[in-house]
């Protein structure tokens, strides 16, 4: 359909140039954004596949989620613009190595789904047989092909968010805390004394 | 007639009704909040015992059109060494972002202009995108008091939006289905049937768990809003205004609308998730003879009364509860709501697959 390829190259052109922004521009903060940018159209092309959910979840936890982190500690930081641009030739060699590894190993990706992958029509999507919607197609196989894989999956980031909480939780001495049990467990007893104060004395301790 | 049908069926007919329904349900919203805006104000007046806006037309009637050509007209500043691109971005993203979560909101039978089947995740991926428009805003000013205002409002929204994810889900596992009709439709025939309730009669000991989640959804939708009590980002006693300090004419009324379109559309999910919707509280098998678009209008009206009465609260709560300290509303969010949501989607999981209507989705 002629809006579905519109559509597409629009995103993909969005995808693409936005990419590219991320890694050309000067200042950090407008690089997230474009990153931003770039994982937003990514999800409009997944929808394009017709895999809703995962566009979805690609908004929700890159986008919603961890750009807003990233925005953050960018933000935050005091960046010397001239100090970023040193040592770019230095840089330049490695970096296209990386580069040209990725690019080989995509292409090759590229050209075996073309062959034999899903293009071939050797494996139907699941939720073009059963009639389901990917969401639930996703859900049945998540909770029962791949439980363990899921379950161990969580565990590894229940141990993380472990870490980082240890690593970063310091009880500094000399901090009055506001600790809310206390403060309800406060009553007319507790809470307070009554002195008796004789004229002209005043009150000693 | 078969022309005509087919001229909607092609790609030209459907961009032009699909642009139609976009324009009607943003002209719809943009009147509707001129008035609730009035509302807000005039609440907050009655509770200090003061009048309000009472000069522009009858009962100040007009007074939000009145202020709206006051910011269109006045003149936009941009402050020196702001970034210019990204200063005039952020009132453009939460306006837009606003308005696109509307997309997926069913405002009666049959209205809502994208009936897709994800579309709690949908509402929850816009809702999550709102909070850029504060932080771009906030630091392309290049000024302290909105920045720190746009830093403690991605804070507390990527907080609350926690809580509010898995409020949500407790709805999704008691409806099985993500696509916002169909949790609408599931709650026909009584308020009973309403998922603060538990969903119908056999559900009825999820009423324990289900009341203090809906609970627990308003209280972070203010501060998802940055509503007051949580209205720290913006707080005029500490920050001026926030991360709206250097704004000025449309910019700003661009954020104002943004808000409050966030704000009514806070109070629409909950009237869809929890209340049932356009679903009329008792059974309605008398307007089954009605026509469709009398069905629809019936619909619409009991959605527009419950979203309204919604926003009542929300403006009732501005004028009643003090502000939170920071560190109390992050404590709120996660020591307290998390928890409780997060036990509140044990429970309604254990009792979708223990309980009598055991894997019946």
């Amino acid at each position: 359909m002629a809006l579905q390829a519109i559509a597409f190259y629009l995103l993909a052109t969005v995808t693409i140039g936005s990419g590219l922004a991320v890694v050309s521009v000067r200042n950090p903060v407008h690089s997230v954004l474009f990153l931003i940018l770039t994982f937003f159209s990514a999800a409009g092309l997944f929808l394009l596949l017709g895999a809703e959910f995962l566009a979805m979840l690609l908004v929700v936890v890159y986008v919603g989620a961890v750009a807003v982190l990233f925005l953050f500690v960018v933000m935050m930081l005091d960046v010397d613009f001239g100090a970023l641009k040193q040592g770019f030739a230095r840089y330049a060699p490695v970096g296209a190595f990386v580069g040209g590894i990725l690019a080989i190993e995509m292409i090759i990706v590229a050209t075996a789904v073309a062959r034999g992958g899903a293009a071939s029509g050797v494996r139907e999507p699941m939720s073009a047989l059963g009639g389901l919607s990917n969401t639930e197609t996703i859900g049945r196989v998540l909770y029962t092909d791949y439980v363990y894989f899921f379950q161990a999956a969580g565990l590894v980031l229940l141990v993380a968010m472990i870490g980082a909480i240890v690593l970063t939780l310091r009880h500094k001495p000399g901090v009055r805390r506001q600790v809310i049990a206390d403060q309800v467990a406060r009553n007319a007893q507790s809470g307070m004394r009554t002195v008796q104060i004789k004229p002209g004395e005043g009150m000693g301790e | 007639m078969d022309a005509t049908t087919n001229f909607w069926a092609t790609p030209g007919g459907w961009t032009l009704i699909t642009v139609g329904q976009i324009l009607a349900v943003m002209i719809w919203i943009l009147l509707s909040l001129a008035f609730l805006l009035l509302a807000d104000r005039k609440i907050w007046a009655g509770v200090q015992m003061r009048k309000g806006p009472n000069v522009v037309g009858p009962f100040g009637l007009l007074q939000s059109f009145a202020d709206f050509l006051k910011f269109v007209l006045k003149e936009i500043v941009i402050p020196d060494g702001a970034d210019k691109v990204v200063f005039i971005l952020a009132p453009l993203i939460s306006f837009v972002l606003a308005f696109a979560a509307w997309a997926v909101v069913p405002l009666a039978p049959g209205w809502v202009v994208s009936d897709i089947n994800v579309g709690v995740l949908y509402l929850l991926a816009i809702s999550s995108l709102g909070v850029y428009g504060i932080i771009m805003g906030g630091w392309a000013s290049n000024s302290k008091y909105p920045f720190l205002g746009s830093l403690r409002s991605a804070a507390q929204m990527v907080s609350y939006e926690v809580s509010i994810g898995f409020v949500i889900i407790t709805v999704i596992l008691l409806a099985g289905t993500m696509n916002l009709q169909t949790i609408v439709e599931q709650q026909a025939g009584g308020f009973w049937n309403w998922y603060v309730f538990g969903g119908g009669l056999s559900n009825l000991p999820m009423i324990l768990i289900m009341v203090p989640m809906a609970v627990v959804f308003f209280i972070s939708a203010l501060a998802e809003t940055n509503r007051p009590p949580f209205d720290l980002p913006e707080a005029e006693s500490e920050l001026v205004a926030g991360y709206q300090v250097e704004y000025s004419s449309t910019p700003y009324l661009l954020f104002m609308i943004g808000e409050y379109a966030n704000i009514v559309l806070m109070c629409a999910i909950i009237t869809i998730l929890f209340f049932g919707g356009w679903q009329a509280p008792f059974p309605t098998p008398f307007i089954e003879s009605w026509p469709a678009t009398a069905q629809s209008f019936f619909g619409f009206m009991w959605f527009f009364a419950k979203t309204v009465f919604f926003f009542f609260l929300i403006a009732m709560v501005k004028a009643i509860v003090p502000r939170y300290r920071y560190d109390q509303l992050m404590r709120l969010g996660w020591k307290v709501f998390l928890p409780f949501s997060l036990v509140a989607v044990v429970l309604v999981a254990a009792w979708r697959v223990f309980g009598p209507a055991q894997g019946a989705i």
